[in-house]
């Protein structure tokens, strides 16, 4: 961390979005993380995409569990709203924040030990109920804020700072998360702006449960040789399938790309994903085929990552519990408490 | 790009724009921190072995330090100052330069002793103006002989003779020509030079020439002849009133011109009976010479400027001066660039007025230089000079100040005394004149903790202090009343925490990085950016933030791990420390860059970063 808060002069030069904000006005307060937090990199990632989707910050719920990565969200988007839940609780916080006000936008943030370890539960059935929201997990493989034990994401045989090598299968939360249900799941590296910042911007116009595992070193407890998630291991065993170019209105492909190696994928909202295949074979919007490849390159030791599925029509938690479109928030007395009549009424009905 | 050579002490000298831009180089920023820290002596010090002058420049100076501060331009823009509508604006660099004579303590035990023993070397010093005072300054503790030669009776040339003394008293002037004299320089009041080759066969083993730009150009108008009486040359008038010969002026003054000795003529003519004081500009508001706090000074004196009327003829009643007639003109550019000035066709503008002061521009005047000493004049009369080392084309005689290029300012003549004296005492000593000493040049870690600088590298977005006035009624009635009261210490501090300390660089050992971000997170300046290399045009456009002022540097790193370069564009960085406070690795450090002129008889200390060697033995303890 820094003693000094971060000066509020800025680049003259400081472009200014739709709403006539600059990047800096989406940022919080100075992180009080280790120096070189892979975690602190994603806050960035996440300022700069909702600055570039222009997104009026008092729109935005950010909750978190309990972790380094879950500290996180203090220190972006200091004008939206934040809940720091209990370890492991962030996403039944906010499906219940999610149900009673569906117009603001969710962003979940957690770390692997948050949901891989303590919340694995609670994870998977926040996936499974397909709430609209974007879930963040910081991946470093170890519990950072504890002082660096293994978490349930740390490769078998990897080994800790201390020498201790890890003997438990690891959970791959990218590869639960299309298993249950997930309707965008994307994984990405922290030292990787370029493919983060879009892949955040097209999980935020997603509708439905969108899921990006970022790895995301801990300088401090696994950032040495014998660490799978180090800078360097990341770097050297990345296979990035695609990069996302631009989430627009749908315009001509431009002329430079060889054919077939562009892939559209379009949102709900009729905007478009452009994708730029680094993989020919891989297609993002083939679940099946997208949980096989996983397997395979991760028994070959590599990391996958960019948008690994999406499905553009999903349906969220609302539309399967048929609920109002209105917010509960904003209903009125007389919407919320009909009357003694009406409750007779519906009683009658399950007679 | 070509990985930057930090090592040449040129690199870093030009990030600290306010040194790179004094014609003498001062440490600027070590001097602000020094007033920060309540070391005024230590300050004074820093600038008087630099620029001889500090409580003379600190009131006077053109400051070109002060356009080219970083802080003009990292205000820009920013929300403080959107909120204020307030321009953004440098540090008040010169007026802290004051704060360093004001408050000092007698710092006389401090300075250099006159020579014990002498080296048999004597040399003649034509004037006695700061160009002159500077190479005796450089000169007399060595133990050479120097002899200056004024034909005026103190010493200070137009320091003492031209600046009008509310802007500049004399006792300031006494004091520091005093410090440069008490070295045991031989100064001759009240001795005219009228022959060179005369002074030349005295046997002086180097003579340099500091005698000034002394004579006013000239009005050419019908009328001029006939109403001679009051119609002044402003630098003869003005170093008559500040000798005291003349003490009054008539109640409508006209000023010819727009440069400073304009502004001075009119500031003087109000505080003399000047009651109706106008000056009248040939060309634009923005165009003239003068600079902006000459201009902003004189109108709050209540003095207005026209602009754009040309003098066509002077008024006079049988000989008595009754007023001027101006032509209305208008600038027209030409697809070049060049401005020539158009008649409107509108009807003339006339003032009535009982004097008529001229200051339309200064020439240089060689009369007492004869033509056949193999000293070579251009066909402008001017010498023939080497700008690097202020010879002419006769050994051993020097030029230097308003003599060698023409009417500039002090701070240049300091530069050229500096020069002058480096190359008489590499003549002196046989040694070759071309020959220039480096300067000293250090770059220390100011690291003493993790997050522990050994400067303040908190960042305040106070806005530019104003220095406090005398009341304009009491300073109007006496010429000698000074009208800056200068900043008290409370004010000077919060001056001197605006200065950036560009001169503490961010350094960085590519071999330490792991390129995790952080820097470029942290930094609120998007001053860097790590991507693939390129040739200066295409990276400039693609960093993080454009980077469009080419003569602000970019700092480029060889290649690292990921074959990305790391490039910061030095242009608006705050040198706030944050990057290296947030790098894990010590990639990063802060490092002062302490950059000091070599003068006559220094021996330049070089300590180089032993950067490459901590930084693998770091590297080593990272594994
Ligand atoms: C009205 C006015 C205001 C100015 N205000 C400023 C200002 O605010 N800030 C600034 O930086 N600059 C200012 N200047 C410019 C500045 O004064 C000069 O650039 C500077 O003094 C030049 O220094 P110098 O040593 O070359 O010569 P000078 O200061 O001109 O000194 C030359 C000396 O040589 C003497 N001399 C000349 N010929 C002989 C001879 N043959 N024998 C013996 N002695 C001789 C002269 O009497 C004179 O004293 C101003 C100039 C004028 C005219
Ligand atoms: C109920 C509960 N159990 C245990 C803890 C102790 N604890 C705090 S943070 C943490 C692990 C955090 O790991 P992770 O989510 O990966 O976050 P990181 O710090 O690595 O970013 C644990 C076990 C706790 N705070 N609450
Ligand atoms: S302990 Fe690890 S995860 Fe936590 S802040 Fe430090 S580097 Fe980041
Ligand atoms: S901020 Fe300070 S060091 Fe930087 S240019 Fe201005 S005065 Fe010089
Ligand atoms: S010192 Fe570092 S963090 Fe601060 S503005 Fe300069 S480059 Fe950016
Ligand atoms: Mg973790």
């Amino acid at each position: 961390m820094t003693y000094l808060a971060k000066p509020k002069l800025h680049h003259p030069d400081l472009p200014k979005n739709a709403l006539g904000f600059t990047r800096r006005d989406y940022e919080g307060p100075v992180s009080t993380l280790c120096a070189g937090c892979g975690h602190d990199s994603i806050s960035a990632a996440i300022i700069q995409a909702f600055w570039q989707l222009a997104i009026p910050p008092h729109r935005v719920a950010k909750l978190s569990g309990i972790g380094c990565s879950s500290k996180t969200p203090t220190y972006f988007l200091g004008q939206s709203h934040g809940f720091n839940s209990v370890h492991g609780r962030m996403p039944s916080v906010l499906t219940g924040a999610n149900a009673a006000n569906r117009d603001l936008i969710y962003l979940g943030v957690s770390g692997d030990g948050d949901s891989a370890s303590i919340g694995l539960g609670q994870f998977a059935h926040s996936m499974r109920r397909g709430v609209n929201m974007v879930y963040i997990v910081e991946n470093n493989g170890v519990y950072g804020l504890t002082k660096g034990q293994f978490s349930a994401t740390a490769d078998k045989g990897s080994k800790a700072k201390t020498g201790f090598v890890n003997e438990d299968e690891p959970i791959d939360l990218v590869l639960l998360a299309l298993q249950l249900g997930a309707t965008f799941v994307a994984r990405s590296f922290s030292g990787d702006k370029e493919q983060l910042v879009p892949l955040i911007e097209a999980a935020v116009r997603h509708k439905g449960a969108a899921f990006i595992d970022v790895v995301s070193p801990c300088v401090t407890f696994n950032n040495h040789s014998g660490s799978t998630k180090s800078y360097d291991y990341v770097r050297a065993h990345n296979d990035a399938v695609n990069r996302l170019d631009v989430i627009l209105k749908r315009e001509p492909i431009a002329a430079d790309y060889p054919p077939g190696s562009v892939q559209e994928v379009m949102l709900h909202d009729g905007g478009l994903i452009r994708l730029r295949k680094l993989h020919p074979e891989y297609d993002p919007t083939d679940r099946l085929g997208a949980i096989n490849y996983l397997h395979q390159r991760h028994a070959a030791g590599e990391v996958v990552t960019g948008l690994l599925y999406a499905h553009p029509d999903a349906a969220d938690l609302h539309d399967m519990q048929n609920t109002v479109t209105t917010p509960l928030n904003a209903l009125s007395d007389a919407e919320l408490v009909p009357g003694a009549a009406a409750l007779a009424a519906f009683n009658a009905a399950l007679r | 790009m070509k990985p930057t050579d930090i090592a040449r002490p040129d690199y870093f000298h030009k990030v600290v724009d306010c040194q790179w831009a004094c014609p003498a180089h001062t440490p600027v920023p070590e001097y602000i921190r020094l007033i920060a820290a309540g070391r005024y002596d230590d300050a004074y010090l820093v600038n008087w072995k630099s620029n001889v002058f500090p409580g003379i420049l600190g009131r006077t100076c053109d400051r070109p330090c002060e356009p080219a501060c970083r802080r003009g331009r990292v205000e820009e823009g920013s929300v403080e100052h959107r909120k204020s509508h307030l321009k953004p604006e440098p540090v008040a660099i010169c007026r802290l330069k004051r704060v360093t004579a004001d408050y000092k303590d007698d710092i006389r035990p401090r300075l250099p002793k006159p020579a014990a023993t002498k080296n048999g070397k004597r040399i003649a010093l034509v004037g006695g103006g700061p160009a002159s005072l500077t190479v005796a300054r450089d000169l007399a503790p060595l133990g050479y002989h120097c002899v200056v030669f004024e034909a005026d009776a103190k010493p200070g040339g137009m320091m003492r003779s031209q600046i009008p003394k509310f802007r500049l008293p004399d006792t300031v002037i006494d004091e520091e020509c005093g410090y440069v004299l008490d070295l045991g320089v031989e100064f001759r009041g009240g001795t005219r030079i009228d022959s060179m080759k005369a002074l030349l066969g005295e046997g002086y083993d180097a003579v340099f020439v500091g005698s000034g730009a002394p004579r006013g150009r000239e009005l050419d108008v019908p009328g001029r002849k006939e109403a001679a009486a009051h119609i002044h040359l402003g630098i003869d008038w003005l170093a008559s009133v500040s000798f005291g010969h003349v003490k009054s002026i008539g109640r409508r003054v006209v000023v010819l011109g727009g440069g400073n000795t304009a502004m001075d003529c009119c500031r003087s003519a109000r505080r003399l009976g000047g009651e109706e004081v106008n000056v009248v500009v040939r060309s634009g508001f923005e165009e003239m010479k003068a600079s902006p706090w000459e201009k902003e000074d004189a109108q709050h004196e209540g003095i207005p400027i026209h602009n754009y009327l040309v003098p066509k003829e002077v008024l006079h009643d049988s000989g008595r001066l009754t007023g001027i007639v101006f032509e209305k003109v208008s600038a027209r550019y030409d697809e070049k660039g060049r401005r020539s000035l158009i008649p409107t066709g509108e009807p003339d503008v006339s003032f009535e007025c009982d004097d008529i002061l001229v200051a339309v521009g200064q020439e240089n005047a060689f009369p007492w230089i004869e033509r056949d000493l193999g000293i070579e004049f251009d066909r402008w009369g001017m010498p023939v000079v080497d700008a690097a080392t202020m010879a002419s084309t006769r050994p051993g005689v020097f030029f230097g100040g308003d003599a060698a290029f023409g009417p500039k300012n002090i701070i240049w003549a300091v530069a050229h005394g500096h020069d002058a004296a480096i190359s008489i005492d590499r003549l002196c000593r046989g040694e070759d004149v071309a020959q220039r000493p480096p300067p000293t040049f250090m770059l220390i870690s100011q690291k003493m903790g993790i997050h522990e600088w050994n400067y303040d590298n908190a960042i305040t977005t106070e806005q530019r202090h104003k220095v406090p006035l005398k009341d304009t009624v009491i300073a109007l009635k006496d010429i000698r009343t000074e009208v800056e009261l200068g900043f008290d210490p409370a004010l000077a501090l919060a001056e001197a925490q605006r200065c950036l300390n560009c001169d503490v660089q961010t350094v960085f050992a590519e071999r330490l990085c792991i390129e995790c971000d952080a820097c470029v997170d942290i930094c609120p300046m998007d001053c860097i950016t790590f991507t693939h290399d390129g040739d200066e045009d295409d990276l400039r456009q693609r960093l993080r933030a454009p980077a469009p002022h080419r003569t602000q540097d970019l700092y480029v790193s060889a290649a690292l791990k990921t074959a990305r370069i790391m490039v910061k564009d030095e242009d608006v960085c705050l040198h706030c420390g944050l990057c290296a406070e947030r790098c894990p690795t010590g990639a990063w450090d802060m490092k002062k860059s302490f950059l000091e002129m070599s003068h006559a008889g220094d021996t330049p200390r070089i300590h180089l970063p032993v950067h490459r060697a901590r930084a693998a033995v770091a590297e080593a303890a990272a594994e």
